[in-house]
């Protein structure tokens, strides 16, 4: 018995050693960090107590940054699910170049954010744009979409829910391709609609992948900021700083790793948050086979 | 007041004409024309592939046909959608909905339908206690045995009250025990409601003990439509007298007949195993192989001249162990089924059958 405890123990050592090391170790030093001042020139770090939180509550870029991240997530989330179930009910029928707009629906997924971030610049690029060329076309004003406060958010939102819909829509896809044939057709010989196919068959049975993928956008609304840095930096005038960019700019632009630990703590306690909360909230609707 | 328990539907008979159903590369069904009786249970029976499931969605319009026409009670349905043929479906895979109760499953036509709900709840009573479901009515589908989820099933398609019930091989998903209680059940319920039943299997014991008529299929095409006992009895053609019955007819090349007689040259002689007794004046045979019963033996020999030889089983009571060797067969010429050069049945004027043969 104890030469089994030895061996599971040596076994589990690499993982653990490399776990502890690159994920608890620092985890558990952020939340340390976030109670100690930043180390300064020949200042060594000092316990501050509470003081990066009072810190934080009283700075008004942090207080933009959660209500900006607020809306973010509120927009992105259910609208690339809602994208992404379209997309997947579309390319699931019987229509002429499936197999092409499958490929095209999940390029986003394959691009690198940087790269096609870059692209987005363009076509929100006042003057001659895309959608600058379509609003000259209808005989609107132009627009700098990414360049004023009132529409920077947008603009990155919908990059955002075009990144990710399309990887939604794989997941989607599958789950629909796992409800046989045959439910259709049963209830087909009832005279069900199509609609309420949808809402009293399809729908329930695609709830596990429903939670599967909203529990990923809330992470991504969070977490994914590489089309920030290229396209707004935050601006202007913070209309588009989100949590995580914010963390970037503390911790590596102004080297206040105290302050960005602070926040950190924040986000991963959000994060959590939301994710167990979502799981206890839908679980009881959600039907498992 | 919809379920009683005599026979009330005396609609819903069906008459195929010409179908044929081809694919890109092949032909599923081809020119088949079958009636299939009102309040009678009819069973399509055939080899996987030959076409019996198609005909069957055919009927449920879950398919189309390429070419042919549907008829139930002479109007024509070819072209109406499955909800407006007024007729239930009982599917192999079960088909209930994994999310929905076992009563929700039992009341989903009705309520799409917007049945009024003290309505739904009375006919939901009458079922749930005809199929002894009513214990099981809030339990959810993964949450039921096999013979349980069958027994929905066949609730869903009973509930909706139509003349014409369809069934695509129901208990191929049930053990051997439980098959055989649900072969009497659905028959039970068939007569007791009149139901216009379709039936496809695979199966010929199913096929046998439950049908008023059996529908035989081979390669897309109907070899035959006749009760059991004259299938068995009268099979049209080889296909027939080699698929009904196990095991199946012995086909003895006439060339291998030491007094051909009057057979046709080149045509068959079957004989059923049972109808061939050992008898020391008959046809010489080496005993080749002996499989073991319990109440009979089958034994295998071989007989005809040594360029012709042919393999025929007799089935012969087990009491007494068979010697190896110095057997000889015969059988009285009643048994003989004679086919000609094509296959079909030449004998057909001694017993005509019953039914008009499509073969």
């Amino acid at each position: 018995m104890h030469r089994d405890w030895g061996h599971a123990a040596l076994l589990l050592l690499p993982a653990m050693v490399l776990l502890f090391a690159f994920t608890h170790m620092p985890a558990i030093q952020t939340v340390i960090d976030s109670f100690w001042s930043t180390p300064r020139g020949r200042r060594p770090s000092v316990f501050v107590g509470d003081a990066n939180y009072r810190r934080m509550l009283a700075d008004p870029i942090f207080l933009k940054a959660m209500s900006n991240n607020a809306v973010y997530a509120a927009l992105t989330i259910p609208a690339s699910i809602a994208l992404a179930l379209a997309m997947a009910i579309f390319v699931q029928g019987r229509i002429a170049g499936r197999a092409f707009l499958r490929m095209s629906y999940f390029t986003p997924t394959v691009l690198p954010l940087i790269a096609v971030a870059n692209i987005w610049v363009f076509f929100f690029l006042p003057g001659f744009g895309l959608f600058e060329q379509i609003r000259e076309a209808l005989g609107l004003s132009p627009q700098n979409w990414i360049g004023q406060p009132a529409t920077a958010l947008y603009a990155v939102t919908v990059v955002s829910v075009w990144s990710q819909a399309g990887f939604f829509m794989i997941f989607y896809l599958a789950a629909l391709q796992n409800i046989p044939d045959s439910l259709r057709e049963a209830a087909a010989l009832e005279g069900t609609s199509r609609w309420t196919f949808f809402r009293r068959v399809t729908w329930p049975l695609l709830m596990p992948t429903t939670l599967f993928l909203s529990v990923n956008a809330t992470i991504n609304a969070f977490r994914t900021v590489d089309h920030i840095f290229v396209m707004t930096q935050g601006g202007p005038n913070n209309a588009s700083m989100l949590l995580l960019y914010y963390i970037y700019e503390i911790g590596f632009r102004f080297w206040d790793t105290a302050y960005a630990a602070t926040l950190t703590v924040v986000m991963v306690a959000i994060l959590a948050i939301v994710g167990l909360g979502q799981f206890f909230l839908m679980d009881r609707r959600i039907h498992y086979k | 007041m919809h379920i009683t328990s005599s026979p009330t539907h005396s609609a819903g008979g069906i008459t195929l004409r010409g179908l044929q159903r081809r694919f890109e590369t092949s032909t599923a069904l081809d020119d088949v024309s079958v009636n299939l009786p009102s309040g009678r249970f009819s069973v399509l029976l055939g080899p996987s592939g030959c076409g019996k499931s198609t005909l069957l969605r055919l009927i449920a319009g879950l398919d189309t046909p390429t070419a042919g026409q549907i008829y139930v009670d002479q109007t024509e349905i070819t072209a109406l959608p499955p909800s407006q043929r007024n007729l239930s479906m009982v599917f192999q895979s079960y088909a209930l909905f994994p999310h929905l109760s076992v009563a929700e499953n039992i009341l989903f036509g009705l309520s799409v339908r917007r049945v009024a709900r003290a309505e739904q709840q009375a006919r939901l009573d009458r079922v749930a206690s005809m199929m002894g479901l009513t214990d099981l009515l809030a339990r959810r589908p993964a949450q039921l045995s096999g013979g349980q989820q069958q027994r929905v099933a066949l609730a869903r398609a009973v509930i909706s009250d139509r003349p014409i019930c369809l069934m695509d091989e129901p208990l191929s998903n049930l053990d051997a025990k439980l098959r055989a209680e649900m072969r009497v059940e659905i028959r039970a319920l068939q007569q007791r409601l009149g139901l216009t039943m379709v039936y496809v299997t695979h199966d010929q014991v199913e096929a046998m003990t439950m049908a008023d008529h059996i529908v035989v299929m081979n390669q897309g095409r109907v070899q035959q439509v006749a009760s059991p006992r004259d299938l068995y009895e009268n099979p049209a053609n080889t296909f027939v007298a080699r698929f009904i019955g196990t095991p199946p007819m012995n086909l003895i090349p006439v060339a291998c007949l030491a007094e051909p007689g009057a057979l046709p040259e080149g045509g068959m002689v079957g004989i059923r195993p049972e109808d061939i007794v050992l008898d020391p004046k008959g046809l010489p045979a080496r005993l080749v192989g002996v499989e073991y019963l319990g109440a009979d033996q089958l034994a295998a020999f071989e007989i005809g001249p040594d360029d012709h030889r042919v393999r025929v089983l007799v089935r012969v009571p087990a009491r007494h162990a068979l010697p190896a060797d110095g057997h000889a067969l015969a059988w009285p010429d009643s048994a003989e089924h004679v086919f000609g050069p094509d296959g079909l049945r030449l004998s057909a004027l001694l017993s005509p059958l019953k039914e008009p043969s499509h073969a």
